[in-house]
């Protein structure tokens, strides 16, 4: 299976559904804080954010999205070419007693997250943690689960799964390669 | 990056992925949290042949805050006193399993011989060889620079700025890793110094400003930033080995008082790598004023080892 999995339309659609599975869920905005996971995790905080603002008008979709770093939380440090390490940007307030909605764009095997719960740990103490994530590919490694999921995806694991957004690749779409072929991005 | 030796052989990028890493490092220190675990399991050891408190706790702030553990190893009162050579010493911390070896020694180069012998396998991190380099520090500098005279500044360098670096230039390994950073930055140096502080074919290069009095440099340049070296206390008079005839005279032609300070642009800051001679290098008035950053070099100086650490010592370890 080679191809464009979800376009634009696509997309925009399912983040319109977590945007209001979040607010159901949470019973409204008070302690909503969403925190992306760099790269492309953090321009659909941005996009959920908004897209609540939309919904509730006393959401402050700037304030209360921000984006969370994990690479010095990472357990395959060691594995990789040195990692060159992104921005964290909290609400002002602080993330303590909040609600926060972890937002990614690939849920694969659950690293990420892990490395994330550890990064909030040592941020503060949040009344809860919950997960949105654009595609669920499976694989888990871990005892880890997403609250929202825009698409689950089965895959194998020899495939490639390529999420672009057009503020950092020019284009909304979800792409997924066979075994064997290497393309840009993560 | 396999070591930090000097600043001669550090590639721009790799420089301002050092600043730019040092940025979120320093933006971390901010935390109530401020420890992080990304060096947990690693081994640094502070190598240190000649007294060095400030950067000595530096690093180990940098390391500690990384979680990696450190072992402090330094001469007085070890085998570094009773002669053993550093090659045995290299063998030793091999032996201990040390990832990474900052090292402090009197000998210009003894952090290359460390890092190339081959008798230990971590990584190198030079604190300071002889009157030879003192990477770290030029590396704050520049943080320290580019943090307040660069509007936005990831991914940024220094183009176009313009700093004088003024006092002991021929023994200061200080100057001697900020001039190859600075002009491997994109900025302007202005070095200031009697004629006997200046190492031999300096006034030959084309590249760099040399004045012989603070005032010529002055009148001379619009500058973004000054740099005062401490004058050390065996380079002044006495034996044959004085360098400048007393320190009246020093202060007279090359220490930074409150006129001259208020001489140069309102945004030009003042930095130090201290210790300090007050009323030497350097008026009280000048050390104390809000354009003085010397505490902030402290603290960066944290950041930036922390980053430096990072980068050497987090990638795979085939990574050469």
């Amino acid at each position: 299976m080679t191809g464009t999995v979800l376009g634009a339309p696509d997309i925009a659609r399912a983040l319109t559904r977590i945007a209001h599975e979040i607010l159901e869920r949470n019973e409204g905005h008070d302690s909503l804080v969403l925190l992306g996971i760099p790269t492309r995790g953090v321009p659909l905080a941005h996009r959920l954010a908004a897209r609540i603002a939309q919904v509730e008008p006393g959401f402050d979709p700037t304030d209360r999205a921000g984006a969370l770093d994990i690479t010095m939380y990472r357990d395959d440090l060691h594995r990789q070419p040195t990692r060159a390490i992104g921005e964290t940007t909290l609400p002002a307030e602080g993330i303590d007693d909040r609600t926060i909605v972890l937002v990614d764009d690939v849920f694969h095997t659950g690293r990420t997250i892990r490395a994330a719960l550890d990064a909030i740990k040592d941020l503060g103490r949040p009344r809860a943690v919950q997960l949105a994530v654009l595609v669920d590919r499976g694989h888990r490694e871990l005892p880890i689960r997403a609250d929202f999921v825009g698409k689950n995806l089965p895959t194998a694991k020899t495939e490639r799964v390529d999420v672009h957004l057009e503020e950092t690749d020019d284009a909304d779409e979800v792409l997924i390669s066979g075994a064997g072929s290497k393309g840009a991005g993560a | 990056m396999r070591h930090l030796l000097d600043t001669d052989t550090l590639s721009r990028e790799d420089a301002i992925l050092i600043l730019d890493t040092a940025a979120q490092m320093a933006a971390t220190q901010e935390r109530e949290m401020r420890k992080l675990p990304t060096l947990r399991g690693r081994t640094v050891v502070n190598l240190f042949f000649e007294d060095s408190t400030r950067t000595r706790i530096s690093f180990e702030a940098a390391a500690k805050r990384l979680s990696a553990d450190v072992i402090n190893f330094s001469a007085k009162g070890s085998s570094l006193s009773k002669g053993e050579s550093l090659k045995d010493t290299a063998l030793t911390l091999q032996a201990m399993g040390a990832d990474a070896v900052v090292v402090r020694h009197w000998a210009s180069g003894a952090a290359h011989r460390l890092a190339t012998s081959g008798w230990m396998h971590g990584h190198v991190l030079n604190a300071g060889d002889g009157t030879h380099q003192h990477p770290t520090q030029a590396l704050l500098d520049a943080f320290t620079m580019r943090r307040h005279l660069v509007s936005e500044p990831t991914g940024k360098a220094l183009e176009g700025l313009t700093f004088a670096i003024v006092g002991d230039i021929l023994h200061s390994r200080v100057a001697g890793s900020n001039i190859p950073l600075l002009k491997t930055l994109g900025a302007n140096v202005v070095v200031v110094a009697p004629p006997t502080l200046l190492p031999y074919g300096m006034t030959e290069r084309e590249d760099i400003a040399i004045h012989y009095t603070l005032d010529d440099a002055l009148d001379a340049h619009e500058l973004d930033g000054i740099m005062m070296l401490r004058v050390q206390r065996e380079r002044m008079t006495g034996g044959g080995s004085g360098f400048f005839p007393s320190p009246e005279e020093y202060t007279r032609l090359f220490g930074l008082d409150g006129d001259r300070m208020r001489r140069m642009p309102d945004h030009a800051i003042v930095l130090h790598p201290g210790p300090m001679n007050r009323g030497l290098e350097i008026s009280a008035e000048a050390a104390d004023s809000p354009r003085s950053v010397i505490v902030e070099q402290v603290s960066n100086g944290v950041a930036v080892r922390m980053a430096s650490l990072y980068l050497l010592l987090a990638g795979e370890e085939a990574a050469e």
